[in-house]
């Protein structure tokens, strides 16, 4: 073997050469803060005209929400292509502007501050991960720009963000688990393990389904969190209870493959019931080697990836539109799976932007008040080709809508759904009123 | 789950990351040995490796081996050819100076990870594994055996696969020419200049070698992990820990200090947190640098 130096040599290289190493590990520093910055230093000049309804779109082009920020993006456009086909907003053109936010708070809250200042965007609109959206929302409330968010966190109800922010196109996670827990609880068992990617999202999930469980007297016999940005897996599973009955796991970030992947190694074909969100799958192929152990196994998922019986005609209309096959894959690549249980949030919101622009006659950054509060006004969102997940409440007041969910079986590696919830299994008590805020 | 079975299989996971480990701080250690070159982008020569075994395993048909056996070879040769193609074109200009290097490596660093990021696209893929037996561990709670107790034959391969390219490492270095050469250029290298060693091509083969041992070690997990665009700051950050606990440039040190590292990181991960792990290795560099500076197996400065 090699050694640096020998002793008489040695003095002042290894000296320097230490100090040297040293730098590296500051610069390593300084490029990791370097990396998350330098995308938006890029000047983007953008042509004054305000004549188009201009919508901010805040997404996750790149980092570890990006297979989410793909389909977002694809939904968004054809949304907005509807929209523009049919005659635009109260006659005006929408146009969709595009913000990579690198799935980072920080970014997050550049961009949208690009969109109120820069872009001059009438409403910012989009983004999903849930420590995006909570970094991002103070500055939109600043700004006073409209921030509609299709996030699923429970951030928006809970009263934590502005009256700026709301998420009236998707269900929040706490309204969710509340829902799925009664039939956790009476189909697969009463001792839950839980694994959840540990930021707001997940501590949502770990707070209210285990409150839920309980009231269902069941019970949460171990809380795992994994740091979202993780590769590796099978060295938290050991911490599972032999005791546990049922396994329930919802995971985000870019190795959620690996996660189940080492999942089904981890139990190899034995081990207690398996209840996923679908978010620990989003994006990947059910038939992908080595998911064969979830065949049997529940998740619950947003709006049905696969199309079938149980699929409308708004949801064939929405699919195809979108360019999503029966298999919920693009139609021009079977290989690139969509993230179908999340994404119908932002067609929907647009639709109820729409709606909302109309009601309050709409004409430039001077009435966003008023469509604010247009949108505080909505209660029903009736199942149609503007909501193709189904039908929808909304509270005003708590800025957050209420739907169904589903529960879906892995059956010959599709996902057939077995149970719906009704509206109600998913209501809570109000929070927050976000209409005592002044503007 | 019992303490025992528990330890097995965090030693077991622990092995695994250390063997990679092992590989990916031998290059960085190596090309800064040689050269006193700190190569801020190895990490991203790491994930280069990871993101051409993933083109080369879905490009090439057949068996899953096929294309892993072809990544194993491609990758490797790839990442050195850019990395040598860097030294010359970049650092050689530079005439090495250390600051200059940094600044250099970190730019390098920015073009390899947005250049994946425009080719590859930002989305995680994953290379099928040549074999991954599930293999039960049975001993512990004799015929009443319950989950959670296994591990994978490919795991065991990575690991028996890094003891062969460590010892194949350690031959090239210390029984052929070119680690003769290298060893040369590392002691004195105005000396190794005149008795005609062509110091320049040393210096492109060694970082070219650094960044291949890298993209190796890349290949060797990606089956396990997913090949990534942002999946080099890792390797790159335990990598520097590695190389500071071990010993500049001392390659004994490196690969004691890997194992130490990675098995720590399995256990303390498994009977705490991965946090704490990532805390404790932390300290262990603050803790080397004011009381053993030249590392566990650094030579002494005087």
């Amino acid at each position: 073997m090699t050694e640096a130096t020998t002793p008489d040599s040695a003095e002042k290289p290894a000296n320097e050469s230490r100090r040297a190493l040293l730098k590296g590990a500051a610069a390593i520093g300084a490029v990791a803060a370097g990396t998350q910055m330098l995308p938006g230093m890029v000047p983007y000049i953008q042509a004054q005209t305000s004549e188009p309804i201009k919508i901010g779109f805040q997404v996750h082009k790149t980092g570890i929400g990006a297979a989410y920020g793909r389909w977002y993006d694809r939904t968004t456009t054809a949304a907005a292509q509807l929209i523009n086909d049919e005659g635009g907003i109260n006659g005006r053109p929408v146009e969709i502007i595009a913000e990579d936010d690198g799935t980072d708070p920080k970014r997050g809250a550049e961009v949208i501050e690009k969109f109120a200042t820069q872009h001059n965007a009438d409403i910012a609109f989009g983004t999903l991960f849930s420590h995006v959206v909570i970094g991002s929302a103070p500055r939109a409330g600043e700004l006073k720009l409209p921030y509609f968010v299709v996030s699923e966190g429970h951030h928006v109800a809970s009263g934590m963000l502005n009256r700026y922010t709301l998420q009236p196109g998707i269900t929040d996670v706490r309204s969710q688990v509340q829902s799925m827990a009664p039939w956790v609880a009476d189909n697969l068992g009463k001792k839950v393990t839980m694994i959840y990617p540990d930021f707001a999202f997940g501590h949502d999930h770990r707070d209210y389904f285990s409150a839920a469980m309980e009231a269902q007297g069941g019970e949460v016999v171990a809380k795992i969190a994994i740091p979202p940005t993780e590769k590796s897996f099978t060295k938290y599973f050991t911490q599972i209870p032999r005791d546990t009955e049922v396994l329930y796991h919802v995971m985000v970030g870019p190795a959620v493959l690996t996660f189940v992947k080492e999942l089904g190694e981890f139990f190899g074909g034995r081990g207690p019931e398996v209840f996923g969100f679908i978010d620990s799958l989003e994006a990947v192929d059910m038939a992908s080697p080595g998911l064969e152990f979830l065949d049997g196994t529940y998740f619950w998922e947003g709006n049905p990836r696969y199309a079938g019986d149980w699929s409308s005609d708004h949801d064939a209309f929405y699919r195809k539109a979108v360019g999503v096959d029966a298999n919920g894959a693009s139609v021009t690549d079977p290989k690139d799976i969509s993230t179908y249980a999340h994404m119908f949030g932002c067609w929907e919101t647009l639709h109820i932007v729409k709606a909302a622009m109309e009601t309050s006659d709409y004409s430039g950054p001077e009435g966003r008040a008023g469509l604010i509060e247009a949108v505080e006004n909505m209660a029903v969102f009736p199942h149609s080709r503007a909501h193709p997940q189904g039908d929808k409440l909304f509270n005003g007041r708590t800025h957050q809508a209420f739907g169904h969910q589903f529960i879906s079986q892995v059956k010959d590696e599709k996902l057939v759904p077995v149970h719906r919830t009704s509206i109600f299994d998913s209501y809570y008590p109000d929070e927050v009123d976000y209409t005592k805020q002044s503007f | 789950m019992d303490f025992g079975p528990q330890l097995f299989l965090a030693s077991l996971d622990g092995m695994v990351t250390a063997a990679v480990l092992a590989l990916t701080a031998l290059g960085l250690s190596l090309v800064f040995g040689v050269m006193r070159v700190v190569n801020v982008a190895h990490g991203e020569f790491f994930m280069l490796g990871a993101v051409i075994a993933w083109f080369v395993a879905s490009n090439i048909g057949g068996h899953a081996a096929i294309g892993f056996i072809a990544a194993l070879i491609i990758a490797p040769l790839v990442v050195g050819a850019i990395a040598a193609a860097a030294d010359w074109i970049v650092l050689k200009r530079l005439d090495y100076e250390p600051e200059a290097t940094i600044v250099a490596t970190i730019g390098l660093l920015y073009i390899l990870q947005q250049g994946a990021l425009v080719t590859f696209g930002p989305v995680a893929q994953a290379v099928e594994p040549p074999f991954n037996k599930r293999i039960e561990i049975p001993w512990f709670e004799g015929a009443n055996v319950g989950w959670g107790l296994f591990t994978t034959s490919y795991k065991l391969f990575v690991i028996g696969a890094t003891i062969a390219i460590l010892i194949g490492v350690w031959l090239l270095l210390s029984r052929t020419k070119i680690g003769l050469v290298m060893r040369a250029t590392q002691l004195d290298r105005e000396t190794a200049q005149a008795f005609g060693i062509p110091v320049e091509k040393v210096y492109a083969l060694t970082f070219g070698f650094g960044a291949a041992l890298a993209a190796l070690a890349a290949v060797l997990i990606v089956p396990i992990q997913q090949a990534d665009y942002l999946m080099g700051g890792d390797p790159l950050l335990l990598s520097f820990i590695v190389v500071i606990i071990g010993g500049l440039g001392s390659l004994r040190g490196t690969l004691v200090a890997a194992l130490i590292i990675g098995m720590s990181d399995g256990i303390i991960s498994v009977f705490f947190t991965p946090t704490l792990a990532k805390i404790i290795a932390t300290l262990a560099v603050a803790m080397v640098l004011v009381f053993r500076p030249q590392g566990l197996f650094g030579a002494k400065a005087q």
